[in-house]
């Protein structure tokens, strides 16, 4: 592995912390673009079959799914009840209502906002 | 919504106005991770950086939510959960594949702009020609939105103070919801999106960010291979428009 040389004039921080925090997010960063790619060199006739299929569907759901319940819940390791659930309650009822999808996430945006100012949740 | 036999005009049209919808309200909640990454204590590069390489939004909030709570010793984990979140986009470039078809550039280009969003509404269309626009509408509208808002988050973090304020966090989770919402017609997808929830939520003060949301992938390899709750499960009234239905091109 050959680390990046720090570009040291772009920050304030001291070199060491900047090399190391550049390294990992272009580490990161590459691994992630590689990730997609791979999805790409898979060979299509895998997804023909059922199960690879259903299991690909299936993966969607469960991924998105646990993303809402993370995004809704977590704040890092705990699991927070806050405004976030009165504004994903909006958000639900009205995709149950067929409302466009950026009526949606503006709702729930307005809800969770408007609960916060007005002192209604945290 | 859903016409019986709608023109491809009309269905272009749609997957016109679907990508930019979903690209305008992604943007928006790029500000946040703008913010985030500089609240986090990365600089306006290192945040513009990640935005424009790692381009995958949970990852993208991962690194920087593991950076934030453990600062520089939890960098590796902040590279693991964020390549583990990664790992679903390995899923959606199998599903895009037939759908982007051949051509080494076309095909690596896409790679790129493979994310949640441009998959979902891609799956979203019912004919091929509106798949491969919904897919190439919403990647490049995003990446675009994505990394100005990216930039405009991170220069305005300080001003702006809490994106929690403007309930940024919950219109992320409102999204992630209504990208949901169209895959929950079979009996089976229910399910397996209600258990991956509670894996994911039951698993979060145990595990480093990021992991619970892959354990709770598990369910569907689980569900999907055994095909629980699956067998003659298809309604005869099924919309139209579900992909499983339609099939891939």
């Amino acid at each position: 592995m050959s680390p990046k040389t720090s570009r040291r004039g772009w920050g304030c921080h001291d070199g060491v912390f900047e090399v190391t925090l550049w390294n990992a997010l272009l580490v990161a960063s590459i691994i992630c673009v590689a990730l997609k790619t791979l999805g790409y060199l898979i060979p299509q006739r895998f997804l023909e079959a059922p199960r690879p299929a259903r299991i690909a569907d299936l993966l969607t759901v469960a991924l998105l799914s646990a993303l809402v319940a993370v995004q809704t819940l977590g704040d890092g390791q705990a699991i927070v009840l806050d405004a976030r659930i009165p504004a994903i309650l909006v958000a639900a009822g009205l995709l149950l209502l067929r409302a466009p999808f950026l009526v949606v996430v503006v709702a729930a945006a307005l809800t969770a906002g408007l609960l916060r100012l007005w002192g209604w949740a945290a | 919504m859903t016409a019986e036999h709608p023109t491809e005009d009309a269905e272009s049209r749609r997957a016109w106005r679907q990508g930019l919808s979903v690209a305008l309200a992604t943007s928006a909640y790029g500000v946040s991770f703008g913010a985030l990454a500089v609240a986090a204590g990365l600089d306006i590069w290192q945040t513009c950086v990640i935005s424009l390489v790692m381009f995958t939004g949970g990852s993208q909030f991962a690194f920087v939510g593991v950076i934030a709570a453990g600062g520089l010793p939890a960098a590796p984990a902040a590279i693991a959960s964020a390549s583990l979140l990664g790992v679903r986009n390995i899923a959606y470039g199998m599903r895009m594949s037939p759908v982007i078809g051949t051509g080494f550039w076309r095909r690596a280009a896409a790679a790129q702009f493979t994310i949640d969003e441009s998959t979902a509404v891609s799956l979203a269309q019912t004919t091929r020609r509106a798949r491969s626009l919904g897919f190439w509408v919403t990647g490049i509208a995003i990446y675009v939105g994505w990394n100005l808002s990216t930039l405009a988050g991170a220069l305005l973090g300080d001003v702006l103070g809490d994106p929690r304020a403007y309930g940024l966090d919950a219109a992320a989770a409102a999204a992630f919801l209504a990208l949901l919402w169209p895959r929950l017609r079979h009996r089976q997808a229910i399910a397996v999106g209600i258990a991956a929830a509670v894996v994911a939520t039951m698993l979060t003060p145990s595990l480093m960010p990021g992991i619970p949301v892959l354990v709770a992938a598990g369910v569907a390899i689980l569900v999907g291979w055994f095909n629980w709750l699956g067998a003659g499960d298809v309604p005869p009234d099924e919309p139209e428009d579900v992909a499983e239905r339609v099939g891939l091109p």
